[in-house]
């Protein structure tokens, strides 16, 4: 049960860490200085969420753990994060289109779990709801922006969301250890999200004049929430990890 | 915003309650609302402020460098302009 909530704790943090890392992947590189900084913004909001959860879990682990253990000294199959947070990011559109469905679930999500039965969890929620607020507000904004903008800034927003599509289904498909933390009060259930997502969406897109084209149905990608990840994912643990890798155990 | 440059927008932060807003400079966005929000991401990050103006910069009307001698030099021999003239009696402090 204690290995169970270290697992989920990890996972909750996983999903911030990976979320913030390919963020931060435009610093410097945004399409335009006010961008770059929105973006490296939420960036560092989303590690800074994850921290909170890898001091948590460090204090449960106890021993030599530190928060810094977790993210750089773990293998890629221990990461838990869904698979929609760690595809790369694409050109802007393909970015803000992962932005919306996932900022979208962390607004539920985090709402929801302000009232876990983990008192630690909770407040970590609780903390991180008035970010994920913002984080929203700005991605929806965006998508409206493009798809009720210029022909091709539609075209470009359409395609990224239909591409990316097939990467939301898995947040709201909980696996085994997601039910059993579910079943003692510490993890929300996901099937009210669901829904509470799907209206917050759809409610965007109709504004922002668009429609996502679903070919594959209640298919989706998934895999992460158990390990199993992309490969893309071990590039992006290379670079975050490779300082530590390289010169164990140096400080600054 | 299909060519080139997003419009320039100047922003006014208040830094606290009954404080004035002051110009911190100026930044690119399509609209009021994108204005506000990237306001947000570059001049109140170190928490700057606690409420925000933007102005669109061709609304903002300038006086003209080049007439700075016959706009502002007429005052600098007026120094009757100012109240240094009188005689303070001795208990009044901070003037």
């Amino acid at each position: 049960m204690a290995d169970n909530k270290l697992d989920y704790i990890l996972q909750l943090a996983d999903n911030a860490l990976i979320y913030g890392h390919r963020l931060s992947e435009w610093t410097g590189h945004g399409p335009q200085l006010e961008v770059d900084m929105a973006l490296s913004n939420i960036s560092l909001d989303n590690i800074g969420a994850a921290r909170s959860f890898y001091q948590y879990a460090a204090e449960i682990e106890g021993g030599d753990k530190t928060e810094d253990s977790y993210p750089y000294l773990r293998d890629v199959r221990d990461f838990k994060n869904v698979l929609l947070v760690e595809i790369p990011n694409g050109d802007f559109a393909k970015t803000i289109a992962r932005s919306f469905y996932f900022d979208c679930f962390q607004f539920h999500f985090y709402t929801a779990l302000q009232q876990s039965s983990d008192e630690r969890i909770a407040a970590i929620a609780a903390k991180s709801i008035k970010e994920v607020t913002y984080h929203w507000r700005y991605s929806k904004g965006w998508v409206i922006k493009l798809g009720d903008g210029t022909e091709v800034s539609k075209a470009k927003i359409q395609e990224a969301l239909n591409d990316v599509w097939d990467y939301a289904g898995e947040l709201f498909a909980p696996n085994k250890l997601e039910l059993e933390m579910q079943a003692v009060g510490i993890a929300p259930d996901l099937a009210p999200i669901k829904e509470r997502w799907d209206n917050s969406v759809n409610e965007a897109l109709k504004e922002a004049t668009l429609t996502i084209t679903d070919e594959n149905g209640d298919w989706h990608h998934s895999g992460g929430k158990n390990g199993i990840h992309s490969e893309h994912l071990g590039f992006l643990l290379a670079e975050l990890q490779f300082v530590q890798r390289a010169y164990p155990n140096s400080e600054w | 915003m299909s060519k080139g440059e997003w419009p320039l927008w100047e922003v006014f932060i208040r830094s606290k309650a009954g404080l004035d807003h002051k110009h911190v400079g100026s930044l690119h966005a399509v609209d009021s609302e994108m204005a506000i929000e990237n306001a947000r991401d570059v001049y109140t990050r170190r928490q700057e402020g606690i409420s925000i103006w933007v102005v669109e910069s061709e609304n903002i009307h300038a006086s003209n460098p080049d007439e700075s001698e016959s706009f502002y030099e007429p005052s600098d021999d007026k120094i009757y302009r100012h109240p240094t003239f009188y005689e303070l009696p001795d208990k009044l402090k901070h003037m």
